[in-house]
């Protein structure tokens, strides 16, 4: 579970997150949507520290992950990322990308390493291509390959920052499957997305943002068909 | 009396050229570290880190290499009260001067790698030195390289500087042998020569480890 209690962030004069209380319950899958600049993405990397929450509460597992003493490398070796512009590494092949961290972080031998990230790729489709470098493959495979190289890691929780938007609109739907088919295993996820279709059929809740706040959170029947905020409505009523 | 002679030329141009060659390779290596350790303190959030390597940056930067050599030669001996070789002074002052210039080239390799490489590797875990060494330094390196052989080609031909702390690298080893026979376009022609062959070796090995690197 991850909680988050009045979240703020500010990039120099610019506040981006103005409080934001949200819950994320074990299992859950929560898609995050909203105009671009309504802080979806910032608050999505408040979740792992990459842009550290000003201040708020935060906690994953009962865990919390702001203030001192805080083991933040420890913290992300159970939260998974995927990134909008896939961010594998450019000097390892893609079976490299999958089993550097469990080889060096979680103390696994290469060989139960290899094995475990074949399985992955098996997963992700891309079984063939364990031996290529990441300039060689599409957006699609590269994203592909980045949620194995995620889930190679057992996380606990998935964090997807606009996984499909930088893809050329053929692959969106392979990347897309994958993700479905993640969550249909039970993964906490957080997804912020702008595929409202896809959004409305994975996730379990789905929390509108605006101008730095969670303006409605609801099931994606309840947001999609029957929003009760002035603002999702408006927002709705542009990207239906 | 001298051999006046092509091949007489050669013992003595041969081991000034050998000096040249350990000083260049010597200053490169040192240089090297240098540069990795000024240009993490020119990254790093401590202000003072980042005062300390800037005014390191500006003084080499600023002031003439031979100048610099002067400085070094004469302030060892009248800091430390020991005695140092041409050589040993030498070879300090072309590492200190290869070292801020190989800073300013690893920093920019460093900036040069996508931001998202860094925090892929972070959000897997590891800390931010073993992102810089498993992930961002190897990306660099291939960046850098083309400009490394070009730091090296500059150091290689600065050396000859050494030549007025008495220092016999290949340029002094010329000056020696004209200095008697006052052959002195035979002797320089030598020594151009053998410049351009330390040169081109060093090209052709950096480009072998590009090719290398690029696969």
């Amino acid at each position: 579970m991850i909680e988050a209690k009045g979240i703020c962030k500010a990039f120099g004069a610019l506040q981006v997150l103005k409080g934001i209380d949200l819950k994320i319950e074990t299992g859950e899958v929560t898609c995050l949507i909203g105009a671009s600049g309504s802080g979806k993405s910032t608050f999505l990397r408040c979740l792992n520290g990459l842009d550290p929450a000003d201040s708020g509460e935060l906690s994953v597992e009962g865990m919390p992950m702001l203030g001192k003493g805080v083991d933040i490398d420890r913290i992300r070796q159970r939260i998974g990322m995927v990134f909008q512009h896939f961010n594998l590494f450019n000097n390892m092949t893609v079976l490299q990308n999958i089993t550097i961290g469990p080889i060096k972080l979680r103390g696994k031998s290469p060989d139960e390493a290899r094995a475990e990230a074949i399985a992955l790729l098996k997963l992700v489709g891309l079984a063939d291509r364990t031996e290529a470098m990441p300039r060689m493959l599409s957006g699609g495979q590269k994203q592909r390959v980045a949620i194995a190289r995620a889930l190679a890691m057992a996380p606990e929780v998935m964090l997807f920052d606009e996984p499909t938007s930088a893809l050329d609109p053929e692959m969106v739907r392979e990347v897309l499957d994958v993700i479905r088919d993640v969550a249909t295993r039970g993964m906490t996820m957080v997804i912020v997305t702008h595929e409202m279709g896809f959004a409305r059929e994975i996730a379990d809740r789905v929390a509108f943002m605006h101008q730095g706040k969670v303006h409605e959170v609801g099931t994606p029947e309840q947001i999609f068909s029957n929003p009760r905020e002035e603002r999702t409505r408006e927002f709705l009523s542009k990207v239906l | 009396m001298i051999d006046s002679s092509w091949i007489g030329y050669l013992p003595t141009l041969l081991a000034g050229a050998s000096l040249t060659i350990v000083v260049t390779i010597i200053s490169m290596l040192f240089g090297t570290v240098i540069g990795v350790i000024v240009a993490l303190m020119k990254l790093s959030s401590s202000r003072v880190a980042r005062a300390i390597a800037s005014i390191y940056g500006t003084l080499i930067r600023g002031l003439p290499l031979l100048v610099q050599i002067l400085l070094v030669y004469f302030a060892i001996p009248a800091i430390t009260g020991l005695r140092v070789s041409g050589v040993a002074a030498g070879t300090v002052a072309m590492t200190l001067f290869t070292g801020a210039f190989m800073a300013e080239i690893i920093r920019s390799g460093i900036q040069s790698i996508d931001k998202g490489q860094y925090e892929a590797c972070r959000s897997i875990g590891f800390s931010h030195w073993a992102t810089m060494r498993l992930v961002i330094c190897p990306q660099a390196f291939r960046v850098i390289l083309p400009s490394i052989a070009n730091q090296f080609s500059i150091t290689l031909k600065d050396t000859s500087l050494l030549s007025v702390i008495g220092v016999v690298e290949l340029t002094m080893a010329g000056q020696t042998i004209y200095a008697l026979n006052f052959d002195t376009i035979r002797v320089l022609a030598l020594v151009g020569i053998m410049y351009l062959i330390i040169y081109l070796v060093a090209e052709q090995f950096s480009g072998w480890v590009e090719r290398r690197l690029a696969r």
